[in-house]
């Protein structure tokens, strides 16, 4: 039971940073982010390319692939976001570009590696476990779970109480009025998707070493309980995300006990037509309906 | 004749697919039309598929009843599923069509009688070329009637502003619902086809990768009229058959150019017949798909 | 009484947008809706047309209660409006703006086009909107424009003709003469008197006081949420409390 909960709030923080990053750039700029699990995906590969080609240890990997992923994130804007919104094109244009980005990438993360699970050469993440009594917890759960926790407070920081911050919530609420108050939209922008993409990155590196696999596909699942997770806590609202993030986390890892894991994935998506129905708007959501 | 015929049968499961990826591609193009964004026409021609396979293959359903049942069932499903998204915003759809999708693979996977993760072999081969190609005509010669009608005209202006038409009367959800809902009787319709003539089929036909290959198809031949799906299915069909040895890069090569369309040339390949409209919806900013 | 609010309200987050507005337009009749920027005009419009819900009061249109109908079904029951910045379908040719305009009134074809005709030079529908496009001044020669290519006070006309297609029983416009130069001002002018002539009743919301003056019968003004008048023109230009609203904003005479 200890054991489950410890999982539950492990696989939470990941849902947590993957779909803060995914909602970050739906409140900022709108647009729903179809290529975000590309970049979970690629931190993962990336790390995976520092350890296992260039023979580094993973604490070089991690960052390394942290900052290339949000790299990567600012690079997409200006491939396949930017230009849309230039002619103000609809959302909908965004949606498809984002996926095309994501088709290309993910064959060429294929070519490269193969579309089969990968696992890091031997030794490479640190293992530990420790025990509580009679149950037996991985370390390095607990690691991500901190580090996550950290995360996300470092980010509510950034964004209360710094002008970055400040520029992105004005940008977020009002984009027109924002330029006009002198905010450096350019600027705000690429930061937005950097952070973005930095956290998606992070993710995929975190759940890659736990599980200590890694596969082409494995931004698929993230994104549809990314999806679930934005709807249950709101889409656009962050710490919306992070509640949905634990609730999915824990709701997941409950189900299991009830249902065969075939179905896991139907714990998401049945929570996601569940509170589509109900709850649209989600537990913190609000984004104003259209403006006449 | 006798070249002809040997034609058709070198390349008579290329040219059965093409015609079954226009059907596909139709019915996505049908929903972009009222400027919805459906990922889930690939899980559509899966239902349709499955159905009308198991039908024929259990209670010996004459074709096309199994057909017809299959396309239907398709239908029933994206009836429920539209009504509780369009209450909701655009984007919403793009959601709830992948979550869709997953669904009906993880039901595929898990039940017994679907074959699982096997799937269905020995699915017998009914389908003729002149099933495909006379539903490809059929189908676009309605879809371009009622694009000149008034659901036609209510769709456009659904795609453009739809504040604007509620206020013109136009019930905007139901309409929405309408071309989706159509959209899947169309796939289902297509599933079912596709699986008389692939003999056999698995879940993993009917994902997301189909379901993107697909929207390929749509946005890259074009959206202002029937013309375009078609012209995609048929162009980015047939383009990697011919460049066989290319056939690793294909998915490269097709989200390459659907982020190239999109972005430069929004609304298909098929505008390069009428450029002179295309210039003038650019110069005054009305370019894109939606 | 064409329309009536009763208490109309509406908030968004912590503040009233509208304020339990009173409002009557007799039939046949023009209500000028005038106040500073931001007195809740438009939210008003918006939700006699249904676009947005209330958060209470009652709105009866011609004796019966059509609170929390949407748009559209305002829109079947006879109410047509325009909007403030245009809301034209840009990429739709100028014919297929007013034939949508029309949609209440028209009955669905999809089934009939099944069977290929030859299309007849006009049919109604056609006619009629062809007619319309030339009333508002914008000319059938181009009805074939797209409607993103007109110039603003053209698209202005465009919305115009568009509300006017359904045979509405209350035509709301919102803002439309501005960015109209004088004599385009004039042409709507006439164009309103000759639709009350006709019988259609008119809601019109604008910042020119002059034209609001001249062609509605009555005025009521709304000031942060609140109908603070409501009487002849005569005597809102002369309403001491009308004057202290737009003081600083703009002078009312």
């Amino acid at each position: 039971m200890a054991e489950q909960l410890y999982n539950a709030v492990f696989i939470g923080s990941i849902y947590a940073l993957f779909a803060l990053g995914f909602a970050l750039v739906f409140s900022v700029l709108d647009i729903l982010n179809l290529a975000h699990p590309t970049v979970f995906m690629l931190g993962a590969f990336i790390a995976l390319f520092v350890i296992g080609t260039l023979g580094l240890p993973w604490f070089v990997a991690l960052p390394i692939a942290v900052l290339v992923t949000g790299l990567f994130g600012i690079a997409l804007d200006r491939v396949a976001f930017a230009p849309l919104r230039r002619r103000g094109a609809p959302a909908l244009s965004s949606m498809i570009s984002s996926l095309a980005v994501t088709l290309i990438v993910v064959r060429l993360v294929e070519l490269r590696y193969g579309g089969d699970f990968i696992t890091f050469p031997a030794g490479t993440v640190p293992a530990f476990v420790f025990r509580v009594g009679d149950a037996t917890f991985e370390g390095i759960r607990l690691a991500i779970v901190v580090l996550s926790v950290v995360l996300m407070l470092i980010l509510t920081y950034v964004l209360r109480r710094t002008q970055l911050g400040r520029d992105l919530r004005a940008l977020a609420e009002n984009p027109r009025a924002a330029r006009l108050l002198g905010v450096d939209v350019d600027r705000a922008i690429a930061a937005t998707f950097f952070v973005s993409s930095a956290l998606g990155g992070l993710a995929g590196v975190l759940l890659a070493f736990a599980y200590n696999t890694l596969d082409s596909r494995m931004g698929v699942p993230l994104e549809l309980r990314a999806f679930t997770v934005m709807v249950v806590g709101g889409m656009g609202s962050l710490p919306g995300a992070v509640i949905g993030a634990y609730v999915l986390g824990l709701g997941e890892v409950a189900s299991l006990v009830y249902l065969p894991t075939e179905l896991r994935d139907a714990f998401a998506f049945g929570l996601l037509f569940l509170v589509l129905v109900l709850r649209p708007t989600g537990l913190l959501g609000q984004k104003s309906p259209d403006r006449v | 004749m006798d070249a002809v015929s040997d034609f058709l049968r070198t390349y008579s499961t290329t040219i059965a697919v093409i015609g079954v990826n226009a059907l596909l591609a139709l019915s996505v193009w049908l929903t972009l039309y009222a400027g919805q964004l459906t990922l889930g026409n690939a899980a559509f021609m899966g239902v349709g598929a499955y159905v009308s396979a198991l039908l024929g293959r259990h209670l010996d359903t004459p074709f096309p009843v199994a057909l017809l049942i299959g396309s239907v069932a398709a239908a029933a499903l994206a009836l429920p599923l539209g009504s509780i998204v369009f209450r909701l915003r655009g984007v919403y759809l793009a959601i709830a069509t992948l979550a869709f999708g997953e669904i009906v693979r993880v039901v595929l996977l898990a039940t017994p009688i679907t074959g699982r993760g096997q799937g269905l072999n020995g699915i017998p081969p009914k389908t003729e070329l002149w099933h495909i190609y006379l539903s490809v005509l059929v189908v676009a010669y309605v879809l371009w009637r009622v694009q000149g009608s008034t659901i036609g005209r209510a769709w456009a202006a659904i795609r453009e502003d739809e504040i604007a038409s509620a206020s013109q009367g136009i019930a905007v959800g139901r309409h929405k619902l309408a071309a989706f809902v159509i959209g899947a009787l169309i796939a289902g319709w297509a599933g079912g086809l596709s699986a008389h003539v692939t003999f056999s089929i698995d879940p993993s036909d009917f994902g997301f990768t189909k379901a993107v290959q697909v929207l390929v198809f749509a946005v890259v031949g074009g959206t202002p009229n029937v013309l375009g799906p078609i012209l995609g299915a048929g162009l980015l069909t047939a383009l990697p058959e011919l460049l066989r040895p290319l056939k690793d890069y294909r998915d490269i090569f097709q989200g390459a150019i659907l982020l190239l369309v999109i972005i430069y040339l929004p609304r298909g390949l098929v505008t390069f017949v009428d450029v002179r409209r295309t210039r003038r919806l650019s110069r005054i900013g009305a370019l894109d798909v939606a | 009484m064409l329309l009536e609010t009763v208490g109309l309200t509406k908030r968004f987050g912590g503040v009233t947008a509208v304020d339990r507005v009173d409002l009557g337009i007799v039939q046949g009749r023009a209500l000028g809706l005038i106040g500073p920027n931001g007195a809740g005009k438009t939210t008003l419009v918006n939700l006699i047309s249904g676009v947005v819900p209330a958060d209470g009061g009652t709105i009866r249109l011609s004796g019966s209660d059509v609170s929390g109908l949407p748009a559209h079904r305002l829109a079947a029951l006879g109410i047509a409006r325009t909007f403030q910045g245009v809301r034209v379908f840009r990429g739709l040719t100028v014919e297929d703006n007013v034939l949508i305009g029309r949609h209440t009134r028209t009955r669905s074809d999809a089934l009939a086009r099944l069977i290929p005709r030859p299309r007849s030079a006009i049919d109604a529908d056609r006619a009629r909107a062809l007619s319309l496009i030339d009333r508002v001044g914008i000319g059938r020669r181009r009805a074939e424009v797209l409607a993103g290519e007109l110039p603003y006070g053209d698209q202005r006309r465009l919305e115009i003709a568009r509300a006017l297609a359904s045979e509405p029983l209350l035509l709301i416009l919102d803002e439309p003469a501005a960015g109209m130069n004088p004599t385009e001002s004039a042409g709507l002018r006439a164009l309103i008197g000759s639709l009350l002539v006709e019988g259609l009743t008119i809601l019109l919301i604008e910042h020119d006081v002059r034209l609001v003056m001249d062609t509605c019968q009555r005025v009521a003004v709304l000031n942060f949420g609140r109908k603070i008048a409501d009487a002849v023109p005569a005597e809102i230009q002369r309403d001491p409390v009308v004057r202290e609203a737009y003081l600083g904003t703009e002078a009312v005479a």
